[in-house]
This record gives structure tokens, sequence and C-alpha cells, in this order.
């Protein structure tokens, strides 16, 4: 199962400047942790004991997580998890 | 319709169905133009409201400087909301923001303070805070946190759109301050059992997002997440597309913000379709296009447009 991880700028220090890595898990929290095993370091700065970080935003297919089940949230093969910081608009 | 200044006017703007773009009469698109607001967009309402609120406070005295950090249409309102009542107004502006807001903002009589492209409103925000605290006499409204950003629209925008539509099932409009989407969101499921609130939030180019810490992100204190139903992000390639859509088929000139609510008002539509329900889905035009023409979002080929709003903040 293949699932394309778009990482935002600040986190490619991770990922030798990668700006997606592919990786699977059938949710949010297993896909983190499989790609933590290829990049050590990254998973923490998306969540915490708490879940996702609070200026972290993960979408699925570009559907907010956290309107999903969050960590939790159900992936499946093909899909494309974006991870991207907070900014303002306005 | 007749009002005594033009400060009266702000508001009470149509809602036009979308026949061409609704996928079925069953499922219908309907499109606020607030647009039609006095300087052009949504905005006026939120501006004009937050000044009052402060002159009601005390806060706001003839002669007074207003400070706002803001990537354009808050600006272009509250200019001209301080030219009509007196007031100096100061606003600290992202540099990636279209030549246009800009001129506006000086047409107005504006000053205009820049901030660094990277990191987008997060940086006008840190750069107006800095400036408050260096000026303790000016008043920052501070269209993020102030409560009267949101109650505009509880008070207006949600009573007219439910006024005019209701049957409504489904409020779509853009995340930014979080003021119209709270404010619409709140009122309207305080009246109607079961509708959903949908955000669309624009997705911008890498230079936008580039903190140097991801712990230096922004939330604006008016979101609260519980108002709204779910949230997308929309890149600029969809924006651009819808809102090239809404102009072909429907006639209507909307701003790059506007394509991006579309394509997640038509995207609920399609789901909406696809379980055989009914929907009746109000999106906010959150202005014209007018100032978004230098960037080159109406021209030429998708690829070039989205080319060439890279690293701006188009909404």
């Amino acid at each position: 199962m293949a699932i394309e991880v778009r990482i935002p700028t600040i986190l490619r220090t991770y990922t030798d400047g990668a700006r997606s890595v592919e990786g699977s898990g059938d949710t949010l929290r297993a896909l983190l942790s499989d790609i933590e095993s290829r990049h050590p370091g990254i998973q923490e700065r998306i969540v915490d004991d708490a879940g996702l970080r609070r200026f972290v935003n993960v979408y699925l297919n570009d559907e907010d997580v956290r309107f999903l089940d969050g960590i939790e949230t159900s992936l499946s093969d093909g899909d494309v998890v974006t991870v991207l910081p907070a900014v303002a608009g306005g | 319709m007749r009002y005594d200044s033009l400060l009266e006017s702000v508001g009470r703007t149509p809602l036009v169905g979308l026949p061409r773009l609704s996928p079925s009469p069953d499922v219908r698109l309907w499109a606020k133009l607030e647009d039609r607001n006095p300087t052009g967009s949504v905005k006026d309402r939120a501006a004009l409201r937050m000044v009052e609120v402060a002159e009601a406070e005390g806060l706001l005295r003839p002669g007074c400087t207003i400070l706002e950090p803001t990537s354009g249409n808050t600006g272009i309102s509250l200019a001209m909301a301080a030219r009509l009542k007196g007031y100096r107004l100061v606003c600290v502006m992202p540099e990636n923001t279209s030549i246009e807001r800009r001129q506006l903002l000086r047409m107005w009589g504006a000053e205009i303070v820049s901030s660094p492209a990277a990191g987008g409103s997060n940086e006008a925000v840190r750069v107006a805070k800095q400036l408050a605290e260096d000026h303790p006499d000016w008043v920052m409204l501070y269209q993020y946190g102030n409560p009267a950003n949101a109650e505009a629209h509880y008070a207006t925008t949600g009573p007219e759109i439910l006024e005019d539509l209701p049957t409504l099932t489904h409020f779509v409009a853009g995340l930014g301050t979080t003021g119209t989407l709270m404010g619409t969101g709140r009122y309207l499921r305080e009246r109607v059992p079961g509708v959903e609130i949908i955000a669309a939030e624009p997705r911008y180019g890498e230079v936008v997002y580039g903190l140097r810490n991801i712990d230096e992100g922004f939330v604006p204190e008016l979101y609260d997440a519980s108002v709204l139903t779910t949230r997308y992000s929309v890149g600029p390639r969809d924006a651009i597309r819808r809102t090239r859509q809404l102009l072909e088929e429907e006639g209507i000139f909307a701003g790059i913000s506007t394509g991006a609510i579309l394509h997640a008002a038509l995207g609920i539509a399609a789901r909406v379709v696809k379980d055989g329900g009914r929907a009746d889905i109000a999106f906010v035009v959150c202005d014209g296009g007018w100032k978004y023409l230098s960037t080159g979002a109406y021209e030429g080929t998708l690829d070039d447009a989205e080319d060439s709003i890279e690293g701006s903040l188009w909404a």
C-alpha cells in the first residue's frame, strides 16, 4: 500500500530535501510511524502526546484530518497526505 | 435603495443562483455577491463593525491612528472607513501581495508598512504587534482576534443568507481570519438543524510557509473548529480553474479565493448528487477579479497562470 506524503519546506531536513516521500499504513498514525522509520525525528514534529501539534495541519486528499478521525483517520492505497504549517489569511 | 452615506450601504448583497454550475434541480449552488460592498469585498462588513465597536468603547477617538496587519481587503475596507471618519491608517502588508491592493490602499490614503514575503500574513501579524508595542497610542483592531469581526457576520451575513434561502443546507466560505465562517456559521447552526459549514482554505506556494520553526505557525484567536463541519485545502490550480469556470459559465467575475471556495462547493455538490440527496449550497464570492488582473490568473494556459501566482498571497 503506497501513500504519498507531501512534506513542507521546514520539515525537509528530515527527508534529505525531498518534497514528498512514500509510506504505508492503515491509519495516519501507522503512516507517520512508517515514515519515522526511514526519516527519524519527523514524527515528533507533526504529532505530540495529545495528537496533531497545534500549528500543524494534515490533509488527506485535501481534507483536514481533524474533521475526519484525526490521527486515527483511515488511509487507502493511492491517498495523498499533505502536511502544512498553519498560516494566517485575511 | 437609498442610504444616508456610503458606510450605511455595507451588506444586503444579492444571493444569485448558478443554474449552469448547479448539478441538478435538487442540488443547487447560490453565490453571495460580497463584491457588491462599497470597497468591493466581504471585508467591508468586518472592518466597519470593528471600527464602530472601537468607537463605542471609546478606544477610537477623532484623530486616532488605526494599525492593522492585512493582506489587502481588510486594509482597503478600513482605509475607506478611516477616510470618511477622519482616522489615520497604517497597514502592515506582506510584500508578495498584488500591486492593485497597494494602489487602492494608497488611493484611500493609507500608509503601508511592508512585511517580508516569506511567512506571509504570519509575518505581517508579527510586524504589526511590534509596531503596536512601539506606538502604544495607535489602535490595532486586529481582525484575527477581534470578536466584532465574527459578530458582523453573525448579525448580517448569516441573517441575509437565511432570509433569502430558507432551504439552505450548506454554507461554504474562505478561511482566513475565520471571521466569516465563525459568525455566519454560528448563526446558521442555531437556526438550521444539520446545516453543514464548510471551510475552503487557500494552499499557497512554498515561500508563504517559510517559517523558521513549525511551532511558529498561526491560528487566529477567533477560530473555533467546532463551528465547522469540514475544512478543505485548495491549491492555486483548482482555484484558478474554478474562477475561470465561474466567469465562463455564470458570468461572475470573481477573485481567485472565490475559485477555491467554489471548488469546495462543487465537491460537496457532487457528493450530495452521488448520495441521491438534495442541497442548497450557499457560498461567498469574497471579491471581484479586478485586483488580481495583474497576476495573470485570467489569461493563457492554466500552467502559466499557476506559475504566475506561485509565491503570492492570492487569497
